[in-house]
């Protein structure tokens, strides 16, 4: 029985989905960062130092914590889900299926990967606005939480996608038209009570709206929704995606006939 | 004690293309092993589910007397398979793919030994350049290298020798006879049947996902081999449809201007003169007359019907 286990492997892979995504750091770490840091000069300089309607914080304030949670959750997913399609069209997918691995010690090292990428792109958009923004820390452990909780989402809907999709047209089918909308649509650029009423009932369908608004109520302290009750749904999402990522795996879901 | 033992292995693709029917076969620890069969036989799919690529339809197989299906996490740590498909990691060079192979396996990365890997199998120039960079050739034997990597008891090999040249396949083979005087079971297919003729010291061959056959390879050339008349006429031989009737008990290959007739697996006096006697009535009296013993390939071809792939 001991040997249905590997740490040494877990430990392995965690340590090679890491290399690989700095391997090329320009594509993985620089370049999201860059993104995210032109939105901010972009709408700086647009809006000024209006306030948003309804929270009373400086819109440039209330800004900073979404697209770095943005950022976190769109590299989360891009870390397992590019790792796994490029694998399977490279038909290197059968050396990770060959490996003595549980699939549990899988989804675990590659979801760590994915949190990692997503604090190092966070970190590299914090360090290069600390000199130019007034950055508050209002609640450290729901920074922790929601940014640790929303990469383990991102990275097990990488890991399902990555499974799912065949070619990388698959994979740009759900990065385009699900999860690009969903970031955009989720309160990153706006408060909900901006919104007309159908518009903010939709949004909390999204449940990237929750991630965000909850990441940002850890910076400025305060939200659109009860983050504490949306934390609780955070986890219970975040353990039922690794759950669902385990039970792929464990079944060889769309990775073997 | 068998290092696999497969009883009843099945499998069927979604398509419905059956793959291996009801295949049951031993491979004793510390053999050399050849699995031969025509493309598109079952071979890759009952390697593939070795290696736990293809989910299996029915059966049950056991290494080293270890449920392959039920005890996943020990078989695969002592088990090695060289997959027929070359792929590689583009992020990593040849080192590191044996190392991060080694980790992955629950084995500490042991240096000296990826050392020795890439030194015999002549990697070690290009341990550091990307896998891009590498030719087929080389691909391949690092292939060979990240399956021996953690020391595997059984090695599976799936056509390791494709694309490889000669002095290269040669000085390759030469490390897997010391692997298997070593005690490494080795399970080969290849397409070089010659190869197998030399290196393994049993034999299998499957075709259309059935087992036709099993034996130690000295059994099967001594007892299975038939030998062959060749009869060597002036002109080139074209057998009209009576006369291929009246010689067709002895499955008569016509090359050119010889004509193979297939006696017993005993050569003795008695069929060597029935056959001789049959050939003259139908062909008239032969230039020159040889007997010859069926090889590997004769025996493939007889059985399998193939006369294009393996």
């Amino acid at each position: 029985m001991a040997d249905e286990y590997n740490p040494r492997g877990a430990l392995t892979l965690f340590h090679r989905e890491t290399r690989r995504f700095m391997r090329v750091k320009m594509q993985t770490i620089i370049a999201p960062a860059l993104t995210a840091i032109l939105y901010l000069v972009v709408f700086r300089y647009a809006m000024g130092e209006r306030h948003v309607p309804g929270l009373d914080v400086p819109y440039f304030d209330f800004l900073i914590p979404g697209l770095i949670m943005m950022a976190m959750l769109q590299n989360a997913f891009a870390n397992t889900s590019s790792s796994l399609i490029t694998s399977k069209v490279m038909n290197v997918h059968v050396f990770l299926l060959m490996a003595p691995l549980a699939p549990i010690e899988v989804v675990l090292a590659a979801l760590a990967a994915s949190v990692i990428r997503a604090i190092v792109v966070a970190s590299v958009l914090l360090l290069v606005l600390f000199p130019f923004a007034d950055i508050h820390f209002a609640h450290v452990w729901m920074i922790l939480l929601y940014g640790v909780c929303g990469s383990i989402i991102m990275g097990g809907v990488g890991i399902l996608s990555g499974m799912w999709a065949q070619k990388f047209d698959d994979m740009a089918t759900i990065s385009n038209f699900i999860i690009l909308p969903l970031t955009f649509l989720s309160g990153v650029f706006y408060s909900v009570h901006q919104l007309p009423d159908v518009w903010q009932s939709m949004n909390h369908f999204n449940p990237f709206f929750y991630l965000i608004d909850g990441f940002r109520y850890g910076f400025i302290g305060v939200g659109d929704s009860d983050p504490v009750q949306a934390a609780l749904v955070v986890v219970v999402a975040a353990l039922a995606v690794t759950t669902a990522c385990w039970w792929a795996w464990k079944n060889g879901w769309k990775m073997k006939e | 004690m068998n290092a696999l033992e497969i009883q009843g292995l099945s499998k069927s693709y979604s398509g419905g293309k059956q793959a291996l029917t009801d295949v049951s076969l031993n491979v004793p620890e510390g053999s050399f092993f050849a699995l031969l069969g025509p493309n598109g036989a079952g071979k890759s799919t009952l390697i593939n589910i070795l290696a736990d690529i293809v989910r299996p339809g029915g059966g049950r197989i056991q290494l080293l007397g270890h449920d392959l299906f039920q005890e996943r996490g020990w078989c695969k740590r002592r088990l090695g398979v060289v997959p027929q498909e070359v792929a590689f990691d583009p992020f990593f060079n040849p080192r590191e793919i044996l190392r991060f192979s080694s980790g992955m396996y629950g084995v500490a990365v042991d240096e000296a030994w990826i050392e020795a890997l890439l030194e015999r199998l002549e990697l070690k120039p290009h341990a550091e350049k990307n896998t891009r960079q590498l030719s087929g050739g080389m691909r391949r034997r690092l292939l060979v290298a990240q399956a021996l990597v953690h020391r595997p008891r059984v090695v599976v090999l799936d056509e390791p020798t494709a694309g490889v040249d000669v002095e290269l396949r040669k000085r390759l083979w030469t490390f897997m006879r010391e692997l298997n005087a070593a005690g490494t079971t080795i399970l080969l297919t290849t397409h070089y049947l010659e190869e197998a003729e030399e290196l393994c010291d049993q034999v299998a061959i499957i075709d259309q996902g059935t087992l036709l056959m099993h034996r130690p390879m000295k059994e099967l050339l001594d007892d299975v081999a038939s030998h062959v008349l060749r009869l060597h006429y002036a002109d080139t031989i074209t057998l009209d449809a009576p006369q291929t009737a009246a010689l067709a008990c002895w499955r008569p290959r016509v090359q050119g201007r010889s004509i193979d007739l297939c006696l017993s697996t005993k050569l003795d006096a008695s069929n060597f003169h029935q056959v001789y006697t049959a050939a003259t009535a139908v062909l008239g009296a032969p230039k020159e007359v040889t007997t010859v013993q069926e090889d590997l390939e004769d025996i493939f071809l007889r059985l399998t019907g193939d006369h294009d792939g393996r």
